[in-house]
């Protein structure tokens, strides 16, 4: 880890200007910060420690009907808001699938969807990465690359997004708030990561310096409280990302489905929202055969880069799955196992 | 650049100059305050040896920048047990046989208590499983690590049990 | 026939304790529970440095050039150990005398043979400068194609596999037997690279004292570790104190010095001062040892009443290209299952990689994953219940050598765990059971086995005229328990209770104990022990009994008994006296022994030795996801005598858990450009969490066995894995109908092999 600076703002506008100066990083709860610098992949000249601003620590409701999160505010606090967790079933659910409980302690909302991918080749530094130097190459391409994305990638790189808590919240268009030397503005979740085409190391629309303070779920979104799902498909039953993961949320009315949202994970260097899919379910019964055509639409323009074809069928049997589970309802209580294949399964007492 | 960080360790206010911002929580413990309980398994946030309590909550210290923490109060290992007595999670580790090199255990420990903390898991053992499943053992002790996680619980649950009891009395 | 061998000594004097076979928690527990346990890496002398390894990011090749300057230049590094200033080693270390004498990377050119091989140390005042300083060293390397794979390296039959073993071995003739039979399976499985990743990283805090070295290093051997340090310094052992009180699990990767280890020594003599070096968790992926790859062939006969009529196993490993250590997979295939032919060969190629080395159940695993999985096809073949047509070819001698077993109670294994997990209710084909919620659902078994080994060891026994005892021995405590176990086994020796007993362990400087591996160490250290503690008390046996004023005098001939403190008369127990009272009379303030153990060779020649256990495996697989969960392991063990059921419980359920993670986890991935490994950590490198073992259960079966050691005891360190690797496998395929070929098992293989729905 190279020498930094260390600057600890106590406003908003102190930590927009400390972070001004190239080379700054804002250090969140510096579980993915400091394990990139450990690893030699960031190094930052100066840390604006953002821990201290109380403004961004909340959940507020705001007179829209919205729910501001603060950018501060921990993954497990979050997740274990119950008012949260009754109005965005999914998006706790998400954030309790991802990394460990000792991990989402310390990781915020700001950190996590700002979080970087787990490309072994971004993270191996004597490899060619473009979105960690671009114009370097990207080894990925004929590399190990069974976790790649199939989804909206380019030759320059076909990493994905890793985040959980990204893939309902871009299903439930969320808004991401942005702090900046010129102000604050607010841009969809679904337009706040890109899509790597020739610049991969541009990963979000932010700024240099630019601060998120807060994620903003519309009040329209609390519609789907009684039928959303996050659904992640691992290879080890905890502590792990996630192959292919989807959040699917509904309303069904009358027999027929009146709203539909549908997002993947582990998919492409964004969390993937599946427009396609939802315009399809509109109105259409709900019931399998709605789902696999939906499930189809959503991996319509989905190739393989790599060794990854199996992902494509994958993600469209998990979209299927999550948008059943939807569909079954969402539960009392969160399962055992959140997001798991295995949450239904309550598992043998180990033997005394 | 020096920093001057006041932190409370296992009840004990240390004020602690950095002369380095680098260093993480865990290194902070182990190499310049001889708290060496806490262990490093990967220095990555990927196995849970490190963990300790930052007011009162479980975090890997190996990803915690020691600066950061300025202020807060932190719970290792050696602060657990009062005295000569152990405290009920170390205590049915031991009874559970929930460690084999013990290498893992300290973070374990710490874990489990912060675990009871949060009060998510009750007495589900598939919970207790899920919740632990941020402290990896190679030793694989883990059936009785949720033996042990679940009689701590049920030891502290009685405890304050009895406390509330004589209360009333 | 069974040869006759005087094998029952009766000794003279008899001890009598109660600590063996008792349930005791761990002597170590509360310091491990507290902290207060010491592994290497917590020591800190005064004045210490930090050292930290800059490793190869090539596989093959050599280091044109580092930075230096730049790494010198930043503050608080102290010194940069290069070749250019490594101090002077008395031994080459490509030096090989022995097989066991592994060849080590010490900065000794500059070449690059395997990736994340050493090729300088940063050594600085602080941990953050000699990591950052490492950093700048920013290497420049040529480099030459690396051989990553199986396909890029030429073939060969190596010298021999694993512990000496001839490479190939046969008995009758495989190819009639293939011709005579009724059904044929053959198959192919491969297993992928491993490494050991115990939890506490090789770490070192070396202090030399002019020309005296202390160590404190995690050594599953002190001896060893001792003999090898002083050989590459020239210096003579009793110079090099290695302590090792506790290990942070070792399962192999601690059984011989590493590099590494020894490059903290050499930094600590540059600079002058005491030295920290402790791995980084990615610098474990290669001078430590891992578990070579495999790719096996087996080849089974089977006639008309489902009995074997010929076996035949081939692996094909892989070596580092400067040394050798070859997984012998197909050894596996020695002892379990009866047949009137068998034959094992064993190929490797040599690759860029570190030198493999023993990871628990080195061969054992890797070949018993493969064996069981075709002997499960073998079942299926012939329409047999698994557990009927394992029993049907029950091998009651040795196969491969027709020697008798020393004791068997395999059989009874598969009774007891067969019924505790609910076996006689599976169906025989797979893709027959779900669960309520529509897991497909598959239950699998396999066969455990492990040579029940033994080595070499020494220990002292002192009984002090306070009534206590001392017992001395390095033995070395990874986790198996050696602090409790051994002090058992010297509690009953000794005739004390365990309260009056100091045991001494994990440091050099006492009677070499021997290496805690090959599952040998409890059996070995552990008859060393209780040889010690014989000898103390027939030296106290012969003070009492010469001396006319103990009412044991004259007791010689008769012998005596030690129990709790005391001696009595054999035969006649209202004659007795306690130690105290017999060395106070004879004004001695302790008296010792000692006692060494070593295998008996012609037993060993008579019997076949090995621990044997059972293992049956239920996974669940979403029917449409393809994910895998073990959802319950049930096995049942016969190691011979046990020393402490609780301990040796957990040793089985680590050991199980290890063979479901070999089935359906561990994988280094390497880059088959640059073979550099692209999961070199333990968020990428699966090893099973807390929720991916919901049941796991063992059970002790009783086993005597007169023959392998007057204790009694065989193994239980690595057995568990053996047998559960396969039931797991076994189980996947009961579940989906996709026969794992390859390990891990992965999703697209059971949506490829349309498994699921
Ligand atoms: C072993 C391991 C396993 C994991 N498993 C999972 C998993 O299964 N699923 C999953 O979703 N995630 C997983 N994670 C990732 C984890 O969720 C992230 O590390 C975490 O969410 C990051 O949050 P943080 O507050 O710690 O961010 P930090 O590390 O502090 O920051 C991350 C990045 O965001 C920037 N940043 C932080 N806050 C802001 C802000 N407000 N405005 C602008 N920029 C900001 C920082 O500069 C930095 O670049 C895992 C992590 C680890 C180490
Ligand atoms: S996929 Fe993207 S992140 Fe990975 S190596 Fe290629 S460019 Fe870098
Ligand atoms: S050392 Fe911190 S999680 Fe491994
Ligand atoms: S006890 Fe050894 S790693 Fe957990």
């Amino acid at each position: 880890m190279n020498r930094f600076d260390y600057v600890r703002p106590t406003s908003l506008a102190e930590a927009v200007a400390a972070a001004a100066m190239p080379g700054a990083a804002y250090l969140a709860g510096g579980t993915n910060l400091l394990d990139l610098m450990k690893g030699g992949v960031a190094r930052p000249e100066r840390l604006v420690d953002i821990t201290r601003l109380p403004e961004l620590n909340r959940v507020e409701r705001l007179d829209d009907g919205s729910l501001r999160v603060g950018a501060l505010v921990r993954n497990a606090d979050l997740a274990h808001d119950q008012a949260f967790a009754a109005t965005y079933p999914a998006v706790a659910e998400a954030l309790l699938s991802g990394a460990s409980a000792q991990l989402r302690n310390a990781a915020t909302v700001g950190g996590n969807i700002m979080q970087r991918t787990r490309c072994s080749y971004f993270y191996d530094t004597a490899s060619a990465c473009n979105r960690r130097e671009l114009g370097s190459g990207c080894d990925a391409l004929a590399g190990e690359n069974r976790h790649h994305a199939v989804l909206g990638w380019s030759p320059a790189c076909i990493a994905t997004h890793p985040s959980d808590f990204c893939v309902p919240l871009v299903a439930l268009d969320a808004v991401v708030e942005i702090e900046g030397s010129k102000g604050r503005r607010h841009v969809t979740l679904e337009e706040f990561h890109r899509l790597p085409g020739e610049a991969p190391q541009r990963e979000t629309v932010l700024e240099p310096g630019e601060l998120v303070v807060a994620v903003r779920l519309p009040a329209e979104a609390s519609a789907f409280a009684s039928h959303a799902r996050y659904l992640k498909l691992r290879e080890r039953t905890s502590y792990a990302f996630a192959v292919v993961s989807a959040a699917a949320a509904l309303v069904v009315e009358g027999g027929r489905i009146r709203q539909a949202r549908l997002a993947l994970g582990g998919v492409a260097a964004k969390p993937w929202r599946a427009r396609a899919a939802e315009a399809a379910l509109l109105g259409a019964e709900p019931g399998e055969a709605a789902y696999a055509g939906a499930a189809a639409l959503a991996l319509a323009e989905a190739k393989p880069s790599g060794d990854n074809g199996f992902k494509i069928e994958l993600a469209r049997r998990v979209a299927v799955r999550a948008l059943s589970l939807a569909e079954a309802g969402t539960p009392a209580r969160l399962p055992a196992l959140p997001a798991s294949v295995f949450a239904s399964t309550t598992g043998a007492r180990h033997d005394a | 650049m020096s920093l001057s960080i006041s932190l409370t360790i296992n009840g004990e206010q240390r004020d602690v100059e950095l002369d380095d911002p680098r260093v993480t929580l865990l290194d902070l413990l182990r190499e310049r305050l001889d708290l060496t309980g806490t262990k490093k398994g990967c220095d990555r946030g990927q196995c849970g040896a490190c963990t300790v309590l930052v007011d009162g909550r479980r975090v890997n210290s190996c990803l915690a920048l020691a600066a950061s923490q300025d202020g807060a109060e932190i719970l290792t290992i050696e602060g657990l047990a009062q005295g000569e007595t152990l405290h009920p999670v170390q205590a049915a580790f031991i009874a559970h046989d929930g460690f084999q090199c013990g290498f893992c255990t300290p973070g374990q420990i710490m874990s489990a208590v912060g675990l009871i903390g949060e009060g998510q898991a009750g007495d589900d053992p598939e919970r207790i499983r899920e919740a632990m499943s941020g402290n990896l053992c190679r030793c694989a002790a883990y059936g009785g690590i949720v033996e042990a996680v679940l009689e701590a619980q049920r030891t502290i649950a009685a405890g304050n049990g009895a406390d509330t009891r004589r209360d009333a009395a | 026939m069974t040869p006759d061998l005087n094998l029952s000594h009766t000794p003279a004097h008899r001890r009598q304790g109660s600590s063996i076979g008792q349930p005791m928690t761990r002597r170590d527990g509360i310091l491990k529970v507290t902290g207060a346990a010491t592994y290497a890496a917590d020591n800190h002398p005064p004045d210490m440095l930090y050292a930290v390894l800059a490793v190869a990011a090539i596989a093959r090749g050599r280091v044109a050039s580092l930075d230096v300057a730049a790494a010198l230049a930043h503050r608080g590094v102290v010194e940069v150990m290069t070749p250019a200033n490594r101090p002077a080693l008395a031994l080459d270390p490509d030096a090989k005398f022995h097989p066991f004498m592994f060849r080590l990377d010490l900065l000794q050119n500059d070449g690059v043979r395997y990736p994340n091989q050493p090729i300088a140390v940063v050594i600085a005042e602080t941990l953050e400068a000699a990591t950052e300083g490492a950093a700048l060293l920013a290497p420049r390397y040529e480099t030459e194609t690396a051989r990553v794979g199986f396909e890029d390296a030429e073939t060969f039959v190596p010298g021999g596999v694993g512990v000496g073993n001839p490479a190939s071995q046969q008995k009758g003739d495989v190819k009639a037997g293939l011709a005579a039979a009724a059904t044929r399976v053959e198959a192919r499985y491969e297993t992928p690279p491993q490494y050991h990743n115990a939890m506490e990283p090789h770490a070192i805090v070396a202090s030399w004292d002019g020309d005296s070295l202390t160590v404190d290093t995690p050594s599953q051997g002190l001896a060893i570790a001792q003999g090898r340090i002083a050989g590459l310094f020239g210096l003579s052992p009793d110079k090099v104190h290695v302590r090792s009180p506790f290990l942070g699990g070792g399962f192999g990767s601690k059984g011989l010095v590493s590099g590494p280890q020894v490059l903290g020594i050499l930094a600590a003599r540059l600079v002058g001062r005491p030295v920290k070096l402790v791995l980084r968790r990615e610098q474990m992926y290669g001078p430590v040892g891992h578990r070579a790859p495999t790719r096996q062939t087996l080849r089974l006969g089977i006639d008309s009443e489902g009995r074997l009529t010929a076996l035949d196993h081939h692996a094909l490993t892989a070596s580092s290209t400067f040394d050798d250590f070859f997984e012998p997979a197909a050894d596996a295939s020695h002892t379990l299952y009866a047949s009137p032919a068998i034959a094992t060969a064993h190929e490797a190629v040599r690759l860029d990689t570190g030198t493999p080395l023993f990871m628990r159940a080195p061969g054992e695993a890797t070949g018993s994953i493969a064996l069981e999985s075709a002997v499960d096809e073998a079942a299926w073949a012939c329409g047999r219940d698994p557990l009927d047509f394992r029993l049907a070819n029950y091998a009651e001698v040795e196969p491969m050598t027709g020697k008798p077993f020393s004791s068997k109670a395999l059989r009874e294994c598969y009774a007891e765990a067969a019924a505790r997990f609910g076996w006689s209710g599976r169906p025989l084909a797979p893709r027959a059971m779900r669960d309520t919620a529509g897991l497909l659902t598959g239950w699998g078994m396999g066969t455990a086995t492990f040579p029940a080994l033994m080595f070499q060891a020494e220990a002292r026994a002192v009984l002090k005229s306070d009534g206590r005892g001392l017992m001395e021995t390095s033995a070395a405590d990874m986790g198996q328990g050696a602090w409790t176990a051994l002090a058992q086994i010297a509690a009953d020796g000794l005739g004390l209770d365990i309260g009056q007993l100091e045991f001494r362990a994990g440091s050099s400087d006492l009677p070499d104990a021997g290496i805690a591996g090959g599952s040998g160490h409890t059996a070995t250290a552990g008859m060393a022990i209780h040889n010690a503690g014989a000898a103390v008390i027939a030296r106290l046996a012969d003070i009492a009994t010469a001396d006319a004023a103990s009412p044991l005098y004259g007791a010689g001939n008769e012998g005596v008994v030690a129990r709790s403190g005391r001696l009595y008369r054999r035969g006649d127990e209202s004659r007795s006296e306690s130690y105290t009272e017999i060395l106070g009379r004879a004004g001695l303030s302790e008296i010792e022994a000692r006692g060494t153990s070593a295998a008996d060779q012609d037993t060993r020649e008579a019997y076949a030795m090995h621990a044997h256990g059972a293992v049956f495996a239920e996974v669940k697989v979403d029917p449409d996801l393809g994910q895998v969960r073990v959802t319950r392991l049930v096995g049942a063990f016969a190691a011979g005598r046990v020393i402490n059921p609780r301990l040796v419980r957990s040793q089985y359920l680590g050991g199980m858990i290890w063979g479901a993670s070999f089935a359906l986890h561990e994988e280094a991935l390497a880059d088959h450009r640059t073979g550099r490994i692209q999961n070199a950590n333990l968020a990428e490198y699966h090893v099973p969490v807390n929720a991916d073992v919901p049941s796991v259960e063992a059970l002790l079966v009783h086993e005597d066995d007169p023959y392998v050691n007057a204790l009694g005891i065989k193994g239980v360190g690595e057995i568990g894995i053996t047998g559960t690797a396969g039931a797991v496998a076994n189980a996947v395929w009961h579940a989906t109908g996709v026969r794992p070929r390859r390990f891990p098992v992965r999703i697209e293989d059971l949506l490829a092999g349309g498994g699921l729905g």
